[in-house]
């Protein structure tokens, strides 16, 4: 796979390519559209959604503030029922368990269910380099891994291709990775997910091991959950012997009843339905062992950290951690619908992405430290999400660390972030500006300059102000700024108009 | 009751005919308000940009300005969202960085106290028919912070409906951001103007001749991309509207 | 240091700032949540059932308990199946009628032989009926989830009224985490192609529903 985010540009720039492209925005539009009003529907179903966002929050909430005890906890629930828990401080660790793992079975492929957090690690390039190929089952992670592409969005990573292009890719590349498309192949998604499903089943009859991600992991019984639509999952959990599950230390929930909350939030977030096809969930080998021989006989799960104490060291951004992947913050907003998921520069696009990503990464790339500033602070995405993340909150606080540096946590330690580069003219206005409105007879002085030499500005700019005046033009400055009539009038009381 | 009008220092230095209207109309009403003149700016620009800092001395001064009023009234949804949603949130920072409860005393006063002008009309006022008149085909833009900081919900639209001579007119994904976003129209300009583009084709399909929305911040945007797609329409804040009467129809 | 250690060290340092929390799970967590949408009968939760299953494209049947063999047979006729897998401990008169051979699955047979069989006939631990949900957990009458998921035709029993349940949180009172656990609502579905959604991927591609009730 070549796609990578290695040296991405930042955000406006990257957006800018994005926003020319055509066949993207329309891809996108139609989209997007789709989902939002199909969410809204299904969302509307249960006049109890406030309550059920509120407990998922709370829930995840004292998960995060207890996490060091329903690790633990998850780690012994695990272990009794029969799995080995493996913890992983960064993405080189995870990726050297799992390697290992999977050549300690002899086996050089694995089939693998969609996951955000193998996507994070980059697991498939790091398998690739040991020798070991991932198939990738879901069915819009195939059509990113065929088309050597990037993937765009957290629940359809594919979404910025249409089905026109989603055929071609299938002709063209299908051959190299085992059955190839029908010759005759055409677009409609019905006979494209009808070739996925034949050039995969060969692959999962044979796989040995299994990789996944996991939904959620229930600390007091051990379960993992996986949430799917396509039945790869399914497959992936339970045909190989071998099943290594890489799942981030937040998506932990401490109860089996705490599912009754997220089973009905998360589907009808995610893919607006009153519930997804398909749901496994699984405790250690149970199944696997006790010679009923249903599912795998050994199980991993592997705990990843990678940047995620670093988040929850953070008192306004580790509400990004509620998170549960669902999408819903990206298929409302008004800028991941323009600039498209690639621009975001990370796994994790969109406005989740954009809080997310400058946390676990970090703001010291060029990337990272535009992505704070993706967004209008519409609040749509805090409006839609199911957990109650206040993404506005969290961009605007990460904007400030970008600007004012301060005190964070970088891999476990406390430092102290500088401020970053690029931002000195911005940061000599805004003090420029504070000290005009601290001083309001500065402030109307330069008001009444405007206003008296109003004839001469232009309604464009040259240089810098073209960011405006590019699309826009200039507001005409007023003859007078109103408190100039107010005091020549006292608010017209005086007649004066 | 004591009544300000907190205009908004883009209002004051831009569209003062905003203000002029907020004040007739007020006026109207029988509601004798005040500009107090050390009035400048609430500092959102600061804080959405990540200057917290800066946009602090701000704050006290709006704070200190505004003291001693029963009500203030802002004509911006998003300079009213930045009061009364976020100088608690400063208030909070402040004090978890171990400075103390001194800001947050300090802006708490004011929080309750204001209001977006649609707001003060129909919750503090309760009316909805201020005897406007305004012989235009209208639509209307719920502006962000309105909509979600502030909860503004139907306000403006009942207040349009009872204007005479109005044509209230629905706006195709009114609720979709317009893409101005303070300077993120800088910062982000092409997904801006994006995103400003389609709302003006949005506007334009309606067969509107006016664009009506509660915060001059986002019609500066709205405008300013009409303009160079040479639409034809126009955008007006919905203060100078309900201000229209049939004697002087000011917008 | 292990990574254990580092990481259990590493939440504990991140969270130095928060207040003693010692309030317990119970006072934290507030369910002011409903735990089933509405009040219906028995004989409305079926049916609310029957039209959720069908507006995810399962195909829903009704009948009665002497009934059932012979529906199964007509289904399976009519699905041209010319195999049939059979978990352990399915009731033997419930195929009494089929005249396809019958698969026993064994701990032994492969993937790849189950992908030769056409159809699946099960029962089922609960269904939830805002849902359209199914759930599998693994009982002798269900079988092995594998079972379930290689033939492309998948024929569940639920015996209505007393497998059937409001919602997804009566659901899962009655649910034993320890077994393995399969949530089934319709057929096997993508909304990967444009976000909208189409049936018919890795799973079953036509799934069959049998509300088996009353005499």
């Amino acid at each position: 796979m070549s796609g990578t985010f290695v040296g991405m540009p930042a955000f406006p720039e990257a957006a800018r390519e994005a926003v020319g492209d055509e066949t993207l925005r329309g891809n996108l539009r139609h989209a997007t559209h789709t989902i939002r009003d199909k969410r809204a529907r299904a969302v509307a179903e249960l006049d109890d959604w406030a309550a059920l966002r509120e407990a998922g929050k709370r829930i995840k909430d004292h998960t995060l503030r207890h996490l060091d005890r329903y690790l633990v906890q998850v780690e012994e629930a695990v272990t009794a029922a029969g799995g080995t828990v493996h913890w992983a401080a960064d993405a080189d660790e995870a990726n050297e368990i799992v390697a290992r793992l999977v050549k300690e079975t002899g086996e050089s492929e694995v089939v693998k269910v969609k996951s955000m957090a193998t996507q994070e690690i980059a697991l498939n390039e790091a398998l690739q380099a040991q020798g070991i190929r991932a198939y990738e089952t879901d069915l819009a992670e195939l059509i990113v891994q065929l088309g050597k592409d990037r993937p765009s969005h957290i629940l359809v990573p594919a979404i910025h291709r249409n089905r026109g292009e989603i055929r071609d890719i299938f002709r063209s590349e299908m051959s190299e990775w085992g059955r190839p498309a029908p010759e005759d192949l055409t677009d409609t998604p019905a006979e494209l997910a009808e070739a996925a499903r034949l050039h995969l089943r060969e692959k999962f009859l044979r796989a040995k091991v299994g990789i996944s991600g996991a939904n959620f992991v229930v600390a007091e019984t051990g379960t993992l959950v996986v949430v799917e639509s396509e039945g790869n999952g399914r497959m992936c959990l339970t045909l190989p012997e071998t099943l290594i599950s890489v799942v981030g230390i937040e998506k932990i929930v401490p109860r089996w009843q705490d599912l009754e909350v997220f089973l009905q939030t998360l589907p009808r977030s995610s893919t607006a339905e009153r519930m997804n096809p398909y749901t496994s969930m699984w405790t250690g080998t149970g199944g696997g062992r006790n010679g009923e021989g249903d599912g795998p006989r050994t199980f991993h799960l592997v705990l990843l950290d990678n940047g995620r104490t670093d988040t929850l060291a953070d008192e306004v951004g580790r509400q990004a951690l509620r998170c549960i992947r669902c999408s819903a913050c990206l298929n409302v907003c008004p800028v991941y619908e323009r600039a498209g998921g690639h621009a975001y520069g990370s796994v994790y696009p969109g406005p989740i992405g954009a809080i997310l990503s400058p946390q676990l990464r970090g703001t010291e790339s060029e990337i990272d430290a535009s992505l704070p500033y993706a967004s209008s602070l519409c609040g749509a995405c805090y409006e839609v999400c199911p957990v109650a993340i206040d993404i506005p909150e969290v961009l605007v606080h990460l904007r400030e660390r970008v600007v004012q540096g301060g005190p964070a946590v970088r891999n476990g330690n406390r430092v102290v972030l500088k401020p970053a580069g690029g931002h000195a003219a911005e940061r000599a206005a805004m003090r420029a500006a504070q000290w005009a409105f601290t001083h309001p007879g500065a402030l109307r002085t330069g008001q009444r300059l405007a206003s008296r030499t109003r004839r001469l500005h232009p309604r464009t700019l040259p240089g810098p102000g073209r960011a405006w005046s590019g699309s826009r033009d200039l507001p005409a400055v007023p003859a007078e700024p109103f408190r100039d009539w107010w005091q020549r009038t006292r608010g017209g009381r005086d007649g004066a108009k | 009751m004591r009544v300000a009008l907190f205009l908004t220092c883009v209002n004051d230095t831009l569209y003062p005919d905003t203000g002029r209207a907020v004040v007739k109309l007020l006026t109207r009403l029988g509601v004798d308000v005040d500009f107090p003149m050390a009035q400048t700016c609430c500092g959102q620009a600061h804080y959405n940009t990540g200057y917290r800092h800066e946009a602090e001395p701000l704050a006290r001064r709006f704070a200190d300005v505004f003291a001693g009023y029963d009500a203030i009234v802002t004509p911006s949804g998003s300079c009213g969202a930045m009061v009364r949603e976020l100088y608690p949130r400063m208030g909070e920072r402040a004090r978890a960085e171990g400075r103390g409860d001194g800001l947050a005393a300090t802006l708490a006063p004011v929080v309750p106290k204001t209001y977006e002008l649609t707001e003060f009309l129909v919750d503090v006022l309760g009316v909805t028919d201020v005897g406007a008149y305004y012989p235009h085909t209208v639509t209307y833009h719920p502006t962000c912070h309105g909509l979600r900081s502030l909860g503004l919900g139907d306000r403006p639209r009942r207040l349009l409906e009872a204007v005479k001579g109005l044509e209230l007119v629905e706006l195709p994904g009114a609720e979709e951001c317009c893409g101005f976003g303070g300077t993120f129209a800088v910062k982000n300009s092409d997904v801006s103007a994006a995103m400003g583009a389609d709302k003006v084709r949005n506007a334009q399909s309606t067969g509107a001749e006016v664009l009506c929305a509660a915060d001059n911040s986002c019609l500066m945007h709205i405008g300013g991309t009409m303009a160079r797609l040479r639409t034809g329409m126009r955008p007006v804040h919905i203060a100078e509207i309900l201000a229209s009467t049939q004697e002087a129809v000011t917008a | 240091m292990s990574s254990r250690e580092r990481i259990l060290g590493r939440v504990r340092r991140a969270l130095a700032d928060v207040p003693d929390d010692a309030r317990p799970y119970e006072e934290t967590i507030v369910r002011g949540y409903l735990r089933e949408h509405g009040q219906r009968s028995a004989a409305r939760t079926v049916d609310l059932l029957a039209e959720n299953l069908a507006d995810y494209r399962a195909i829903v049947h009704r009948c009665a308990d002497g009934q059932l063999p012979e529906l199964l047979a007509r289904l399976l006729t009519a699905h041209g199946s010319r195999s049939v897998v059979v978990p352990p401990g399915l009731p033997s008169r419930w195929l009494g009628a089929v005249d396809a051979p019958l698969v026993q699955d064994l701990a032994a047979s492969t993937a790849a032989e189950l992908d030769e069989v056409d159809s699946v006939v099960t029962g089922c631990a609960v269904a939830v009926a805002e849902t359209g949900t199914i759930v599998l957990d693994g009982s002798p009458d269900q079988g092995r989830r594998r079972i379930t998921l290689v033939p492309d035709h998948h024929v569940c029993v639920v015996r209505v009224p007393d497998q059937v349940v409001s919602s997804v949180p009566r659901a899962l009172e009655r649910l034993d985490p320890k077994r393995p656990l399969t949530w089934i609502s319709g057929p096997s579905a993508t909304s990967d192609i444009e976000l909208d959604r189409v049936e018919g991927v890795h799973g079953p591609r036509t799934l069959e529903v049998v509300l088996l009730g009353g005499s």
